[in-house]
């Protein structure tokens, strides 16, 4: 029961950490059209940005992780206004090719740039765990799983309360109209780019203090990624946010109970799964249409 | 006209030949080098790289072999064994290498070894432990570091000062991995202790705490520990989270527990490790001037300390492929196929002389490296009293 519990635990902290990376790619998937696969660069990129303004720079703790995602948003709008813009209404195939090229140069530049061997990134969280009854729980685990919440309710808030969320909806549902009623849209289209980078970025700041920061760490990152936005379908907020949580506790309690060698194929069985019984994702709603 | 500009550029072809790399290259001997440089090891991949670079500069100090200078060819498997069999055959069909050092991982290895047999050339193998490299029958393999069976058998000696009643294995899912926990647990079941929970995490796998809470449930007293150093330090990370208490000896020679003191930290304490290279003390070394002297050179070339653990394998593989060109006189594949089996070196981990193992008429060459225990002591490395004394 004890393990059971530890289990559940680990999963829904694991859980966490892929709906933070799932909902950045959701966001530009869903709004944008666009198959971001360089999600995980932008994760990377958080990541040893926090690392340089830390071990570097040594600046505080907390604003790395600020100043990591101003740099994954910036590095985000920088390539949405260089790569996306001038392949504006391109098929969707062929903007995907453009994303794959940004995620080769860039993996090849943190390559070049930080060298092969992992690094660590120093944290102000005591090593030692809090222990709840029988289960166990590192600080930084906590911190990242508290702030992952909140970034998680922010972006929905700002997307469905505020004016520009609001302004972000109707460009990619009708640019023609938005743009009448006096939205502008090249704005917008480089806002939300950046908006999901920044939100990659923010998981690659937090979560590289919780395991090490090498050059290919983002090929995982944008995995997971990927499988969540599967399972919670496309643009859905929510359903990013819950089938990252799905994902973690079907990993954990498939490592924990058949086997630890298919780990993954537990959690790629279940996208299988999904993708054959409810293909528009595990918490969509009935399918809009138009 | 028209055979006035064939002739033209016929000339101009052959001026640039001359001038480019490839004939450069002639006056030099060849070795490549398949290492992974990026990817989830790249750290361990490179430490080889640069014990590598120390050998052939140490080598074209004396004045090289068969008069020439030793030129490295290396390539980057990327930590995947399709790359590593790519590179093996980008080295013995474009660059024409007589021999080859790699590929470290033993997935890897195994993967560029049909390559070797395909076209006949040897390969030095620096770091891989599985067994069946050397029992597959493939005569190009000449391997000197310790396959896990070997590595488990020179633990044996120490099992009762260890006191394992029960242990787990959290391994790496790769032929390295799995090898070691079968051999390991042989040796463990030979000598009456037993074997509980046995673990897989794949090889780029961050998360590993469902394996620790699994390792935690049951009642072992030890936790043997195969991957690389990446994976260790994440694993004592959250074994510590989780509040694991286990004796843990981490195999396989790759562990560089000078990196783990530094990046897990506490977590490191009291974990012992498997290595075949001791840079804290290099006087207790076969070759203790050859051990003291690389230790230098490594400092002097601003290499990270905890490097070096892995880099002599390096060292050792190029020495080893050298040494098998300088005995066949010809930087010829079949004949320093050959003459490795009469190589016979003092290398930075010990004497570094090939038997034969595998299949009858087919046998790899297998070194006897020698084996160490350390353990991490209040923060440094130390000798355990019970291995100091033997």
């Amino acid at each position: 029961m004890d393990q059971l519990l530890q289990h559940l635990l680990n999963g829904l902290l694991l859980g966490a950490t892929y709906s933070l990376l799932g909902i950045g790619l959701t966001l530009v998937f869903g709004l944008m059209n666009v198959v971001n696969f360089a999600h995980g660069e932008f994760y990377t990129l958080g990541a040893y940005a926090a690392f340089a303004a830390l071990a570097l720079a040594s600046v505080n703790f907390f604003l790395a992780i600020v100043l990591a995602i101003a740099a994954g948003a910036v590095a985000g709008a920088i390539c949405e206004r260089c790569l996306l813009r001038p392949m504006r209404g391109q098929s969707i195939d062929t903007v995907m090719l453009v994303m794959i090229a940004v995620w080769i140069a860039m993996q090849n530049a943190e390559l070049l740039g930080w060298g092969g061997v992992a690094k660590s990134v120093p944290t102000p969280f005591p090593t030692q765990p809090l222990v709840l009854g029988p289960v166990s729980v590192a600080p930084l685990r906590l911190f990242v799983f508290v702030v992952s919440g909140a970034l998680i309710l922010g972006a929905h808030l700002l997307l469905a309360r505020t004016k520009l969320g609001r302004a972000m909806r109707a460009t990619f549902q009708d640019r023609e109209t938005a743009a009448l009623m006096g939205v502008s849209i090249e704005r917008i289209h480089t806002i939300t780019f950046a908006f999901g980078a920044g939100l990659a970025a923010a998981a690659g700041a937090l979560l590289g203090p919780v395991f090490l920061l090498y050059p290919s760490m983002g090929d995982l990152a944008s995995l997971k990624a990927f499988s969540v936005v599967i399972l919670g379908g496309l643009g859905n907020f929510a359903g990013a946010a819950l089938g990252g949580l799905v994902l973690g506790v079907a990993e954990e309690l498939g490592a924990g109970y058949v086997s630890s060698g298919y780990r993954d194929a537990v959690g790629f069985l279940m996208i299988v799964a999904v993708l054959l019984l409810r293909p528009s994702g595990l918490f969509a709603r009935a399918e809009r249409v138009g | 006209m028209n055979r006035a500009i064939r002739a033209l550029s016929l000339a101009l072809a052959s001026v640039l030949a001359m001038w480019s790399p490839s004939a450069w290259a002639q006056d030099t001997v060849k070795i490549g080098v398949i290492e992974p440089l990026s990817g989830p090891v790249a750290a361990s991949g490179n430490y080889v790289r640069m014990g590598a670079e120390i050998a052939r500069d140490w080598v074209n100090a004396k004045g090289g072999v068969l008069g020439r200078k030793v030129e490295l060819l290396i390539e980057d498997n990327k930590s995947d064994p399709k790359e590593a069999a790519t590179a093996a055959e980008k080295l013995i069909v474009r660059d024409k290498v007589p021999v080859i050092m790699g590929a470290w991982g033993s997935s890897m290895t195994l993967a560029a070894m049909p390559k070797l047999e395909e076209y006949g050339v040897p390969m030095v193998v620096e770091t891989s432990s599985a067994a069946t490299i050397t029992k597959r029958g493939n005569p190009w393999i000449f391997r000197i570091s310790p396959p896990s069976e070997m590595e488990a058998l020179g633990l044996e000696k120490y099992l009762k000062d260890l006191g394992i009643k029960q242990a787990d294995f959290l391994a790496v899912n790769t032929d390295w991995g799995r090898g070691a926990v079968a051999a390991f647990g042989d040796t463990l079941k030979k000598s009456g202790a037993s074997v509980g929970a046995v673990e897989f995490m794949d090889q780029a796998a961050t998360d590993m705490n469902a394996q620790i809470t699994k390792v935690k449930g049951g009642s072992a007293d030890t936790l043997f520990l195969t991957t690389s150093v990446e994976q260790i330090t994440l694993v004592l990370k959250q074994a510590q989270e989780q509040r694991l208490t286990r004796k843990v000896i981490t195999t396989g020679g790759s562990s560089s527990p000078s990196q783990l003191i530094k990046q897990a930290g506490a977590a490191a304490e009291g974990t012992y490790h498997i290595l075949f290279f001791l840079p804290w003390f290099p006087e207790a070394m076969p070759d203790g001037k050859l051990a003291k002297a690389f230790v230098d050179e490594w400092a002097k070339r601003g290499h990270p300390f905890e490097g070096l653990t892995e880099g002599f394998r390096g060292h050792d593989g190029v020495l080893t492929a050298v040494e098998g060109i300088r005995v066949a006189g010809k930087a010829d594949p079949k004949a320093v196929q050959a003459a490795l089996w009469r190589v016979n070196v003092m290398g930075l981990n010990g004497p570094i002389k090939f038997e034969k193992d595998g299949p009858a008429g087919k046998e790899s060459g297998q070194s006897k490296p020698s084996i160490f225990i350390v353990q991490v002591k209040d923060g440094k490395i130390a000798l355990p009293a019970f291995a100091a004394k033997k």
